[in-house]
């Protein structure tokens, strides 16, 4: 080989960064603590099981509800349900988004400007007035159609995104070489497209996982999510309110549940930009 | 034998002005074709009509007599096994995600061609001086120089009878420049080369014919030696002005 500049250097392996090892510790020890009440938790999380809005103590960590159940019970139990509804909401955004995002990058002009305007609609539509709209068509609110509302929410923006990026690959020479290859067009996504887009994809998917989060709380919160005796976050603040005088302790541990899986996994996302794609790693 | 014939040519993009005027070319077996115009006079789009990316607007274009049919899969299968293409910038050509080996054998699994991979690759490879050990880096880590010899690589896999070039010399620099004409020199012993340039000098190393482009209109075609020793339109001749006086690498 004779070529002036040799650049054949060792590739550069994905650097862990302190970001991404709280964010993933965060995540993980929420997924630990949902797969374990799978199994067990310490009280019946239906079941009264002390003084009613009992303070915390050793028998029960984080105090009890209005009906004496055991309030740390309930917050692990909201662990499940909190990421079984994110993911849910991400597998539908991540399905739904991608799809008609790679279908409008493919379109012929006219079709990509029609679906690129219905997008900026549905962005433009709250997740909460989609979730009420959904629920008033079904039977009443349950967890599927919470995961239903906030993954048909969340999809739009995916697909805006997915659309963008591909747009910019197909853009590339090596699309029109692979062409000229003889690959066809679900082999450029498969080979080419797809591989080019899911570092920045499947950050913005963490990112949605966090808002899907947060928006499950709020559709609880308003008596819009899965219904009792499902223990939600959202559901546990939002029966703190009225106690929130006489037994703040109420609100603060569902509070902090809340809010360190929603850090953790925007930590996690930030992490994962650099981890999933070394080769445009920030300097 | 004549592998391409456009008859009467033109093209526009979408609604817009015509960017081609009919255009006439043959492209023979064992004859290198160069096609010299200024930037924006139609080179690239030309490539992209002898490669079946884009459909003249008027005016007829043939493989090996046969019309040129997108449409028409098993036509275009073989069309695509004999007709591959190397683009001008060697970044944008290759895909920063696949391995080396796998940008290579692209064409061989996209067109279901019947051989042993890895052995193709190889070969591939060595044809253009490049260790059989970059099969399994990826772009990223090789110059500018190297990734074209991979783009290369890439278009002689499915031995095709023709290989068409647009600018490919134009991003490098002068010495990595030089021996990718070496390659090209050597690589033209097995396949008929179409090297579309803005630079007449570099295109007359390898060509035994030209076509002069000038806003879309072929002004002048003809064998190199009498162009460049005889250039008859005004427009070639200032090309060739422009051109500076390269060594004689013959
Ligand atoms: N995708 C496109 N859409 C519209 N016009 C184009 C497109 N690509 C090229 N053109 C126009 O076609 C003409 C010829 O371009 P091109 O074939 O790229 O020339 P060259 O390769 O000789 O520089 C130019 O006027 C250019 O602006
Ligand atoms: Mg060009």
């Amino acid at each position: 080989m004779t070529d002036a500049t040799p650049a054949l250097s060792p590739p550069s392996s994905p650097r862990l960064t302190p970001a991404f090892v709280i964010g993933a510790t965060l995540v993980g020890l929420h997924v630990i603590v949902g797969l374990i009440t799978l199994f067990w938790a310490p009280y019946d999380p239906t079941a009264m099981t002390g003084g009613r809005l009992a303070p915390p103590s050793l028998a029960h960590w984080a105090g009890t509800d209005r009906l004496g159940r055991d309030l740390f019970t309930e917050i692990m139990v909201g662990a499940r349900i909190a990421l079984a509804v994110g993911i849910g909401a991400v597998a539908i955004a991540a399905t739904i988004g991608v799809t008609i995002g790679l279908l409008a990058a493919f379109a012929s002009r006219t079709v990509d400007d029609v679906l690129a305007a219905t997008l900026d609609i549905l962005i433009a539509f709250p997740t909460l007035l989609l979730a009420m709209l959904i629920v008033a068509a079904s039977d009443g609110a349950s967890l599927g159609t919470a995961i239903l509302a906030i993954g048909i929410a969340a999809s739009s923006i995916v697909a805006r995104l997915t659309r963008i990026l591909a747009r910019r690959v197909l853009a590339m020479d090596y699309i029109t070489a692979a062409r000229v290859s003889g690959t066809g067009w679900l082999g450029i996504v498969r080979i080419h497209v797809l591989p080019n887009i899911w570092p920045t994809l499947i950050v913005n998917l963490a990112l949605q996982f966090g808002l899907a989060v947060i928006a499950e709380a709020s559709l609880s919160y308003l008596g819009l999510g899965a219904p009792p005796p499902n223990a939600s976050w959202g559901r546990l603040l939002q029966e703190a309110q009225a106690t929130v005088y006489t037994a703040p302790f109420g609100a603060v541990a569902p509070g902090i549940a809340l809010v360190s899986l929603v850090i953790g996994l925007n930590l996690f996302a930030d992490g994962l930009r650099d981890v999933a794609d070394p080769t445009r790693r920030r300097r | 034998m004549s592998l391409i014939d456009l008859a009467a040519v033109s093209f526009a993009y979408g609604r817009s002005r015509k960017v081609l005027h009919d255009i006439d070319l043959r492209i023979e077996a064992g004859r290198n074709l160069g096609i010299v115009g200024e930037s924006g006079s139609g080179k690239t789009t030309i490539l992209r009509l002898l490669l079946g990316l884009a459909r003249p607007t008027s005016g007829r274009i043939a493989f090996r007599g046969e019309p040129l049919d997108p449409r028409d899969r098993l036509f275009m299968r073989g069309f695509r096994r004999s007709v591959q293409a190397v683009f001008q910038d060697p970044y944008s050509s290759l895909d920063p995600r696949q391995k080396v080996a796998d940008i290579i054998a692209e064409p061989l699994r996209s067109l279901n061609v019947d051989t042993d991979i890895d052995a193709a690759v190889a070969e591939a490879l060595a044809s253009v001086d490049l260790p059989s050990g970059a099969a399994g880096r990826y772009p990223h880590e090789f110059s500018g120089g190297q990734r074209q010899r991979i783009a290369i690589a890439r278009a002689i896999v499915s031995q095709p009878e023709l290989v068409l070039a647009d600018e490919v010399v134009s991003a490098l620099d002068l010495t990595t420049r030089i021996r990718i004409v070496d390659l090209l020199k050597s690589l033209s012993e097995r396949t008929t080369l179409v090297l579309v340039s803005h630079d007449i000098g570099f295109v007359a190393l390898l060509c035994q014919d030209l076509v002069i482009l000038e806003k879309g209109r072929i002004v002048e075609q003809g064998s190199a030696r009498n162009i460049l020793s005889a250039p008859k339109h005004p427009y070639t001749q200032r090309l060739l002005e422009s051109t500076p006086r390269l060594p004689d690498f013959t």
